[in-house]
């Protein structure tokens, strides 16, 4: 078999879990068992279906998971349809790793972190965040804000709730767009909540979401006095190849799939913006 | 400098038929009335060596329009995958102009640079190019522009130069050197003085064609220097695109016809008895190259023409110390329907002499 990067390898679903109304968590092992590969916090791997089409999704597991990966995929287009239908032992395509992963072994370690997530937009995140309550002594103080439109639509609530929630020297800071009848939580949007945490500025942020969230969130952080340069996200543009080859992704001088998906906001102000 | 041979031009027929025995070959035939594509040769082969450009470039030959990747045959839950790269044998590209030689390398850039693309890679390998010095460029010829010389093509294994009675035949690489030994017998050796004379002859007229070239004197100096990095938005946002996209029809047949785009689509096509995966060339022209699930980055047709230009004259530049991925093969200028090309892009950006 030719081992071209082009050319996936089999991997089968083994668990799916529900978690919004258009959110399910897949996880996939190699055929024998374990891991299809190994992976770094933030990068991304190519799924497909023969015939149905193939798209590149964030690693939503730690690579500190041993035994298999996850991905927690919305359902909004013809692949995703298709994958929120099938059920466990359904063979899929993979193949990946694919770009830089956020630095966590360089740049984030010993430093207090702040997590913003909002929707689906948390799924890259919980590779991080899991990484880090991994390696605990690694990283300082760990907030993480999380908003959804609903309280129906966090993404995997028992593990923030019964894991993060109760883990050492961490705050869960949890909102939804419009107050809902059983929500005792925060209500309001992203951006707002974090101007009213007032966190302070000697942490290191890594947001996550919607492209217009991210833009009034990272509008927050500044007027709250953070530095482009302590924020770190991630991009998504559409990807054939993964590995800046076949032209899709390419965005100024970079290519998303390769220089990316993570960057740090001031690496942002180079490119154009065509994103 | 490697030893020059030379074949009289009526027996080229013997010296295709030669190479031919030994490895595919491949070289421009006549399609149509002044048009010619690179196809396999046989003896009934109506080759063409006098046209300048062959329709599509020789990039085919390394990067073909549509090549499988591998297929699968799913029954119930299971997928298997099944090899099916298509085979790639010992062949000989011959009749390749300096230009097109030149746009090899720039596609090298991309294709072997780390992750190699095996499929390009084993062609590359597998292939020996010989190219053949123009004679007479024409008015869409601005290769010069890019430091192409059209009388000397480089980034080949053997150079070749027609004059009206000769082909002169000199290795330049070591695969260059054993397609030479085979050809033993076909060859023969050329004169030191009068046949190096002819050559030179060639050389010297062709130059004095391409001086007089309407677009000998295209400059790129605007996409140099800090444009092509921390002034990069300086570009991008200009006000030229404004005008420049209006007459753009988002065909694609520019990047089609183009030496060095090298955009591809993966697709997969059910036969009925499996599912082949292919890759096919695409084109950033078109409106759903970028287009997502939940959204589209580049939704009019000034973002998609520009990305084009942008990444020929400063982004792929700015990765590749300064190269162009533009050879001035002129074949965009000949095809656009509406006459929209590149060398008007650069002349926007002040790139015609004062």
């Amino acid at each position: 078999m030719n081992n071209d990067v082009l050319i996936p390898q089999i991997g089968i679903v083994t668990d799916i879990r529900t978690d919004t109304p258009d959110v399910k968590t897949f996880r996939v092992n190699a055929p024998k068992g374990g891991k299809c590969f190994e992976h770094m916090p933030g990068q991304c791997a190519m799924l497909s279906m023969p015939g149905v089409g193939e798209a590149m999704f964030s690693i939503t597991s730690s690579p500190t998971n041993r035994e298999f990966m996850e991905f927690s995929i919305k359902r909004c287009g013809g692949f995703t349809e298709w994958l929120h239908q099938i059920e466990v032992g359904q063979a899929v395509t993979i193949r990946g790793p694919y770009g830089h992963a956020f630095p966590v072994d360089t740049a984030l370690k010993g430093r207090d972190l702040l997590f913003i997530a909002g929707g689906i937009g948390l799924a890259p995140l919980r590779s991080v965040i899991d990484y880090c309550l991994a390696r605990r002594s690694d990283y300082g103080k760990i907030d993480i804000v999380y908003g959804s439109r609903s309280a129906d639509d966090l993404v995997d609530i028992d593990e923030i709730r019964n894991v993060w929630m109760n883990a050492e020297n961490v705050d869960v800071h949890l909102t939804i767009d419009r107050p809902q009848e059983g929500w005792e939580g925060h209500v309001g949007f992203v951006p707002a909540y974090v101007k009213e945490l007032n966190f302070d500025t000697d942490k290191t942020a890594l947001l996550c979401g919607p492209p217009i969230m991210i833009k009034f969130t990272l509008a927050s952080l500044q007027e709250m006095g953070y530095d482009k340069t302590q924020v770190y996200t991630t991009m998504e543009l559409r990807m054939k190849c993964g590995v800046g080859k076949c032209g899709r992704c390419n965005i100024g001088s970079k290519y998303v799939c390769k220089d990316g998906p993570v960057f740090r906001c001031d690496q942002l102000d180079e490119l154009p913006n065509e994103y | 400098m490697s030893k020059m041979y030379k074949i009289s031009k009526e027996r080229l027929d013997e010296l295709y038929a030669a190479v031919s025995a030994v490895k595919s070959l491949y070289l421009p035939v006549r399609s149509g009335e002044n048009q010619s594509e690179f196809k396999k040769w046989s003896d009934q082969s109506d080759v063409c060596l006098d046209s300048l450009n062959t329709v599509k470039s020789a990039k085919e030959l390394f990067f073909p329009q549509s090549e499988n990747l591998i297929s699968f045959k799913v029954s119930g839950k299971d997928i298997e995958l099944v090899e099916d790269r298509d085979p790639s044998e010992p062949f000989v590209l011959f009749g390749v102009r300096a230009c097109d030689a030149k746009s090899f390398s720039i596609l090298d850039s991309v294709f072997l640079s780390d992750p190699v693309d095996t499929f390009y890679k084993s062609r590359r390998e597998n292939g020996t190019v010989v190219t053949l010095a123009c004679r007479a460029p024409e008015e869409t010829c601005f290769c010069g522009t890019f430091g192409i010389d059209a009388s000397d093509p480089a980034g080949g294994d053997v150079k070749t130069w027609l004059t009206d009675t000769e082909l002169y035949w000199e290795a330049v690489s070591e695969k260059g050197e054993e397609l030479t030994k085979l050809l033993t017998g076909i060859l023969s050796e050329a004169d030191a003085d009068a046949d190096t004379k002819a050559v030179d002859d060639l050389k010297k007229n062709t130059k004095e064609i391409l001086a007089r070239l309407p677009l000998a004197d295209l400059k790129l100096d605007y996409f140099s220097g800090d444009r092509l990095n921390e002034k990069l938005n300086d570009v991008f946002y200009a006000p030229q695109w404004q005008e420049l996209y209006k007459s753009c029809l988002g065909c694609g047949t520019c990047t089609f016809v183009c030496p060095t785009c090298q955009c591809y689509d993966i697709r997969d096509f059910d036969t009925g008895h499996g599912i082949k995966r292919f890759r096919c060339w695409d084109s950033c022209m078109y409106s759903d190259f970028t287009k997502m699930a939940h959204g589209n980055p580049r939704t009019s047709q000034l973002e998609r023409f520009r990305q084009r230009f942008m990444h020929k004259l400063v982004y792929y530049p700015a990765n590749n110390g300064g190269e162009y991925s533009c050879v001035g093969c002129g074949r965009c200028l000949a095809k656009c329907p509406v006459s929209m090309n590149i060398v008007k892009v650069i002349k926007a950006f002040g790139g015609e002499k004062a």
